[in-house]
């Protein structure tokens, strides 16, 4: 007997889904076509590395909403008071610990930052859970009170904030060692924002790794497709629904908390405040694209710091113009979610 | 035909008259409305001071604003968060008008011009580009586009003064020291400020009744029709998209207008009166609490709402203070969180009451 015992006639691998390349190139190209504008190099690093920090933070922010859409094609208008929350949980962190952020040494520092991280996406989750088994789950499927009914969470939820931390702003201390930057020749780069990049890249690592690699991943993936499918597989997509609406309020919470620290202030107004940009990254990635909302981030920031720098009246409305151009070319957003 | 059928069409086949053929059809609510509307109308001569003509001018111009949001979010079934925006616009088409042409009826006609050509183009716009692929877009589109026009309104001081805003004088016949008349009629001085108030009261009816009609008009079903069954709408040979970009014009015309009342009467415009988000959402919950789809939740909503802002607060000041010993009872009864209630009673009726108050009256 030889090796004909193979199956016979094997089936031919399914084609592969082509890669759209075009989005994917938006951002390096972006960052090479802008070189020529900028006389030095010098301030074109810096400008490039705080924008593509500052992108991470915002999709950090979105990604959750993104998520959340992509899979129960809810949107939580109350997204925000999540990221605003996960900011004010710092404060329960910074109370006893206080200490830590004075402290002049890099491990006790990032020890604090990770444990306000780990304390905010706790808070978040569990008010997520809430949120979703009060506020949204008697709205599924209708997306006029899903809107509404979202707005009103994040007002009562606002308005609880304050009355639990006070109306006014509080402002947090950036741990010692983040502060500062790190100067390489001409070039400057924040500390926080090497930190904000760091954790970003590792978060989007993360969600790809989950989503396309293991078996939630694909249940996840599957569901966004074809709910009805998975369910009849014998998969119970309510309870994947409630646990990515809690992963997508923990990570509003990370957001938040790394927002905060940028910010150096807290108000229950920040969330909402983000929103604005938030809500711009996911139009431009695609609604429920993971993706697309990275691409989104980086793209937003970096163009919004170009301009900034180059024609400062402009800035005011170039994440409109960024959001008007995508959406003349894809109206549905850069990677367009399949079912919808 | 059947009889059900036929009870449908009885509407249509007279329509006209003042309220375009759709009365509040249950007692109580039309006693309520012809309260609030005869209550306006002689605040003047009942209550004197500055403060309750203030509160009921205010009121005269939300009631045109909710119902024109009313017009979008009930009719159409459509969420804009730009409906501030075309609100500020209106408010500073009248300003800038006034400030840089001279205090003559000419700028007020000018700058109205001017907002109603700039709102109208920027709602086509957003509509051509957001509605045209989901509904959801919209909201969040719209919400992208009004901060942007806050932050430029705060951003170019040359123009619009800035955070400070821009404060005016008005057409000498809106000044308090004009006259109609020398002697004052039933105890009152018949000053321009008597004058502005009635011009508001006036517009705000009429445009409230234009409103009234468009929703009760050919145009006003398919809407509704828009609302209730997107694709079927689409099939019977409706082109969805142009009826709700329509639709958002209509709506932001007639926020532009409620703007521009606003301005005169304050004669000031800036960016917290007409254009902040915290305005959307006291809409948002006008036309929720009273009502979506009815119009007339417009009138109850701005009404209760404005005299909540202006009279909750004290008494939720009272109740705080009776509490005082208690553990978070007094935060939350603190009268600067009256919006916590507001926003309890909001996410109930969105739950428990869809018709809002007005549904509920239709109801009993």
């Amino acid at each position: 007997m030889t090796a004909t015992t193979a199956p016979g006639p094997t089936a031919p691998d399914l084609p592969r889904a082509k890669t759209d390349w075009v989005p994917l190139a938006l951002v390096p190209g972006l960052v090479v076509l802008a070189l020529p504008f900028f006389g030095d190099a010098s301030s074109w690093v810096t400008l490039t590395l705080a924008g593509l920090a500052m992108g991470m933070m915002i999709f950090l922010m979105a990604s959750g909403l993104t998520l959340v859409f992509g899979l129960m094609d809810v949107i939580n208008f109350g997204h925000g008071v999540f990221i605003s929350l996960g900011a004010y949980a710092t404060l329960l962190v910074l109370g006893p610990l206080g200490g830590w952020a004075r402290a002049d040494s890099v491990p006790l520092n990032l020890a604090l930052l990770a444990l306000c991280i780990v304390a905010a996406m706790v808070v978040t989750a569990v008010v997520g859970a809430f949120f979703e088994r009060v506020i949204v789950r008697p709205v599924y499927g209708s997306h006029l009170k899903q809107i509404l009914v979202t707005m009103g969470g994040l007002i009562v939820t606002e308005q609880l904030i304050h009355a639990l931390w006070g109306a006014s702003p509080v402002p947090i201390p950036l741990p010692e060692t983040l502060r500062g930057a790190f100067v390489i020749g001409d070039m400057a780069m924040e500390r926080y924002r090497v930190v904000a990049v760091v954790i970003g890249l590792v978060v989007f690592g993360l969600m790809q790794l989950v989503l396309n690699r293991t078996r939630l991943g694909l249940l996840i993936r599957a569901g966004v497709e074809n709910p009805e499918m998975v369910e009849s597989l014998g998969y119970r997509i309510r309870r994947l629904f409630v646990a990515v609406f809690v992963a997508g309020s923990a990570l509003a919470g990370l957001g938040g908390v790394m927002w905060a620290f940028y910010r150096q202030t807290l108000t229950a107004g920040m969330g909402m405040e983000v929103m604005v940009l938030v809500f711009t990254v996911i139009i431009i990635g695609g609604l429920g694209s993971v993706g697309g909302c990275f691409i989104g981030a980086l793209l937003v920031a970096l163009i919004a710091n170009y301009v900034g720098f180059l024609a400062p009246k402009l800035a005011l409305v170039s994440n409109i113009l960024v959001m008007a151009l995508v959406l003349v070319w894809r109206p549905q957003g850069l990677f367009p979610v399949a079912r919808r | 035909m059947n009889a059900a059928a036929l009870a449908l069409n009885v509407p249509s086949q007279r329509r006209g008259g003042l309220l375009s053929a759709d009365p509040p059809r249950s007692r109580l609510l039309a006693a309520i409305l012809l309260a609030v509307v005869l209550g306006l109308a002689v605040t003047p001569f009942v209550l004197s001071g500055s403060q309750p003509i203030g509160t009921a001018a205010k009121i005269c111009v939300f009631i045109l604003l909710a119902a024109s949001y009313d017009l979008l979010l009930g009719y159409t079934g459509v969420v804009s968060f730009a409906h501030t925006m075309f609100f500020g616009i209106g408010g500073y088409g009248i300003a800038i008008a006034l400030d840089r042409l001279g205090a003559t009826w000419t700028s007020v006609g000018l700058g109205l011009l001017c907002a109603f050509a700039l709102s109208a183009a920027l709602a086509l716009a957003i509509g051509l580009l957001s509605l045209r692929v989901r509904a959801i877009f919209f909201a969040m589109i719209t919400l992208a586009v009004a901060s942007a026009a806050l932050v430029l309104a705060s951003q170019l001081s040359t123009v619009t003064g800035g955070e400070d805003g821009l404060s005016f004088q008005l057409p000498p016949e809106l000044r308090p020291a004009f006259r109609i008349t020398g002697e004052p009629v039933f105890g009152l001085v018949l000053n321009g400020r008597i004058v502005a108030y009635y011009l508001i009261f006036f517009a705000s009816l009429a445009g409230f009744l234009l409103l009234l009609r468009i929703v009760n008009s050919p145009f006003g079903r398919v809407l509704q029709a828009v609302r209730e069954n997107e694709f079927r709408t689409e099939a019977l040979g409706y082109r969805v998209v142009a009826y709700r970009t329509v639709a958002s014009v209509i709506a932001a015309l007639a926020a532009t207008v409620a703007g521009a009342l606003m301005a005169l009467w304050l004669r000031y415009n800036g960016p917290d009166t007409t254009l902040s988000f915290a305005i959307m959402i006291d809409i948002l919950l006008m036309v929720v609490i009273g009502g979506m789809g009815t119009m007339y939740g417009a009138v109850i909503g701005a009404f209760l709402f404005v005299l909540a802002q202006s009279y909750l607060q004290v008494l939720m000041g009272a109740a705080a203070s009776a509490l005082a010993g208690w553990p978070l009872l007094p935060e939350i009864l603190h009268p600067d969180r009256w919006l916590l209630w507001l926003g309890i009673l909001f996410v109930v009726s969105v739950y428990a009451f869809p018709g809002g108050v007005v549904g509920r009256l239709r109801q009993s």
